[in-house]
């Protein structure tokens, strides 16, 4: 018996761990690794968040003056429409698809996700995408201009005629990124229903596992309408079929409506993982348990259900009749409340913790304050009155670019940083992510702040030029932009060098409480030697229960009972 | 061999029993949620047929006064009759009767490309095409959609009836199988609403 079980370390120590860079050659393959392919989705996206950044970096410059001086507004257009393109559904969408793909599977204790090939194929199609909407800029009359929801009548202007044109490589783009968000999602609510380790109960189930998991249920009933919106849309674009041409007897609204039936969900796609970022980040820094773990893992399930019956708020200017207006208002209003719930969890749990202002929690705390901000400015634009007031003016345009930057893209860096020991096994240089801290956070304040007045006064949005009056906003707003830019050059140089020069981090650097910190750093391709057994719920911070019954990696992981139960050893019998 | 070694074979022997029965189990819940997540594009597409209808003042295009619905009542039937044979098939898959299985599979397929087959006649017969309005449009866009995925069922089948040729395919469970005929049912019931849409609500 002895001799088989000491075979097995030798097997486990010999397999690659995938995140070290000395295997980089990995990430070029079709590995199906849960590991490989989070880090392969994060970078990638990473590359896009980079393009679409130089797109914003040309907007702000083109509106640091009243004129459209530094491009035409032809190309001002195509570039705004792929800013936001990119920025949705290259960047934010897939990179936290890769956070969920790495660390979902080790939260729950599972060897992998339900089907590895399947991820492989989801995220593959991510490059695809991307090429497919790059080369829009190789098509004559160059890419789409309708924006990032392509409006009919607007998208179905074809002045070149031609049959590839910029707005049908975007409807193909998007359709790629949506199968694959579709196959994604299969997989997640597979893996997360099915593989949870023994013990794990639902409630013993780690705050963002349940975030990625609604957010998964929203791409799941929601997707599927706006491929039903874009197939009639390719359609109307292509063959000539009038579903929404007003000149062909078709009804442009309804393109609305599957679009936003489905698009302010995303918005909860992408927010309901930074939210679960949130929630695991701030206990581990606050070393304090979350406050009201199961209302936050419930709330999630809420904002799902919620956030199906809210889209027309979006469309108050587009002739709906008022009872539905009433009726959107109010459950726009109600969706709030789940998200305060949430706000109110994490300053509870902040509150009197023993804080470790570490980059993570920085951003952490700074993406729950943009939040709180944004989530303030949605309520504005939910109540009927003040939105038709504000739409499509640069108010809007202030309000999701919290969510989005604010908040969303904080807790994906908040997340980054937390996580990067666990993932490439070394310790990032603190100085430079708080460097990258300091001017992202203020970046954002200079950025976004200045489009609220601005939209107040009437600026429109998807404008090259614009009125003398609204020039004083633009220019801090646009130096403020360049700032955002300059945060990400200590942000790249850091996590390049920190991965490969940087102090070994350890198996659990935080001390944190949870199955992912059970394993090496960077994990084996296993995960785990033996499936763990959870007998606890998470975020036991100075509550003195073990995490575990026994250690899922006895060969590579000491504990000297935080996580794992220390078991009175009976004497040997020999 | 020694003890030892018997006892850690028997060991992994039911460690990968269990692994396989668990992947199959898997695959079949992930295959019922995309199934739920594709019902919703259908779902989409009937409500905005609602829409459009209950709010288009001439519904049909000039020299149209409705559909023919004698043709494609007998496809109704016997598409739906195809559901009840590719159970019947996967009855005898589960007994183990093999070339019982392959009849009836062969069977739904006849009925499948007999349903896909009206459907051609149908479209080459009908006075409008895909320009002529929303009810052209969409007509064949319903239509066209429904017999897609008919198509991808009638290659999976086939698929299926491939894999039964080669023995011990179906030893271990036959989710393939399975897969296939929940999506013959889902094809089917899409095509009931689609056939109380298009043709009973004239």
């Amino acid at each position: 018996m002895t001799d088989i079980s000491l075979k097995v370390p030798e097997a486990v120590r010999a397999q690659p761990y995938p995140g070290a860079p000395d295997n980089w050659k990995r990430f070029f393959t079709f590995s199906t690794d849960h590991k490989v392919i989070g880090i392969q989705y994060i970078v990638t996206s990473f590359f896009f968040f980079l393009v679409g950044g130089a797109f914003a970096m040309v907007i702000r410059g083109e509106l640091i003056t009243p004129d459209a001086d530094l491009i035409d507004r032809t190309a001002y257009n195509a570039l705004f429409t792929m800013h936001g393109t990119i920025m949705l559904f290259l960047w934010t969408f897939p990179v936290l698809v890769g956070l969920g793909n790495y660390l979902v599977p080790l939260m729950i204790g599972a060897r992998d996700m339900a089907f590895p090939r399947l991820n492989a194929v989801s995220f593959w199609m991510i490059p695809v995408a991307g090429v497919l909407l790059m080369a829009s800029f190789l098509v004559p009359g160059g890419p789409s201009q309708s924006g990032w929801w392509a409006y009919p009548p607007v998208s179905l202007q074809n002045p070149t005629g031609n049959l590839i044109n910029g707005q049908v490589l975007w409807i193909l783009a998007v359709a790629i990124s949506g199968v694959s968000s579709i196959m994604g999602a299969v997989n997640f609510v597979t893996t997360i229903f099915r593989m949870r380790s023994p013990g794990m109960t639902w409630f013993r189930t780690p705050a963002f596992v349940w975030a990625v998991l609604a957010a998964q249920l929203i791409q799941l009933y929601g997707l599927p309408a706006l491929t039903g919106g874009a197939i009639m849309l390719l359609l109307d674009l292509t063959i000539g079929t009038s579903f929404f041409a007003p000149d062909r007897g078709g009804n442009p609204i309804l393109y609305q409506h599957f679009f936003w039936f489905y698009s302010h969900p995303a918005v909860y796609v992408m927010v309901l993982p930074a939210f679960g970022t949130f929630s695991e980040v701030l206990p581990v820094h606050a070393r304090k348990p979350l406050f009201g773990y199961r209302v936050i893992a419930a709330s999630s399930i809420l904002i799902t259900i919620i956030s199906g019956a809210v889209w027309v708020h979006h469309m108050y200017a587009s002739a709906t009749p008022p009872w539905m207006r009433m009726f959107f208002m109010v459950t726009t209003m109600l969706v709030a409340v789940p998200s305060g719930i949430k706000v109110f969890g994490w300053v509870a749990t902040v509150w009197g913790g023993k804080i470790r202002f570490t980059t993570p929690m920085l951003f952490a705390l700074g993406g729950i304050s943009n939040w709180l901000f944004a989530g303030i400015t949605g309520i504005f634009l939910g109540s009927v009155p003040i939105d038709l007031h504000v739409h499509n003016t640069y108010f809007v345009v202030g309000h999701f670019h919290y969510v989005l930057y604010g908040a969303i893209a904080m807790a994906i860096f908040a997340a980054i940083y937390h996580w990067f020991p666990k993932i490439t096994g070394r310790r990032y240089y603190e100085g430079l992510g708080q460097l990258h801290f300091a001017l992202a956070y203020i970046g954002t304040q200079l950025t976004f702040l200045p489009m609220h007045p601005l939209g107040l006064m009437g600026m429109p949005r998807r404008v090259a030029s614009y009125d003398l009056e609204f020039a004083y906003w633009n220019v801090i707003a646009s130096l403020g932009g360049f700032l955002l830019g300059v945060s990400t050059v200590p942000f790249i140089l850091n996590m390049v060098s920190s991965w490969i020069l940087g102090e070994k981090a350890g198996d659990n650097p935080w001390r944190a409480y949870g199955l992912e910190w059970l394993t090496t750093s960077p994990p084996s391709v296993e995960n785990f030697e033996e499936i763990p057994v959870v007998i606890s719920p998470p975020y036991g911070y100075g509550q003195d229960r073990p995490l575990v019954a026994s250690n899922p990696n006895p060969k590579t992981i000491a504990d000297s009972g935080f996580l794992i139960e220390q078991k009175t050893l009976s004497p040997e019998p020999e | 061999m020694t003890t030892e070694q018997a006892i850690a074979q028997d060991i992994e022997a039911k460690v990968r029993h269990t692994q396989e029965r668990e992947a199959a189990g898997n695959s079949k819940f992930g295959f019922i949620v995309f199934l739920l997540s594709e019902s919703v594009i259908f779902l989409s597409f009937f409500t905005g047929y609602i829409i459009y209808k209950t709010q288009t003042p001439n519904w049909y295009p000039p020299g149209v006064t409705g559909l023919e619905i004698r043709d494609p009542a007998i496809n109704t039937v016997v598409l739906v009759s195809s559901s009840f044979v590719i159970y019947i098939a996967e009855r005898f898959l589960h007994d183990k009767k093999l070339w019982g299985f392959r009849l009836f599979l062969i069977a739904t397929m006849a009925m499948g490309g007999y349903f896909l087959y009206g459907q051609a006649v149908e479209w080459s017969s009908l006075p409008f095409t895909y320009q002529s309005g929303l009810f052209g449009g969409l007509f064949y866009l319903l239509t066209g959609f429904h017999g897609l995925h008919v198509f991808s069922g009638i290659v999976l089948q086939a698929v299926m009836l491939g894999r039964s040729l080669f023995p011990g395919n179906y030893d271990n469970g036959y989710f393939g199988v399975e897969a296939t005929s929940l999506f013959w049912h889902f094809v089917d019931v899409i095509w009931i609403i689609l056939f109380g849409l298009l043709y009973l609500w004239q």
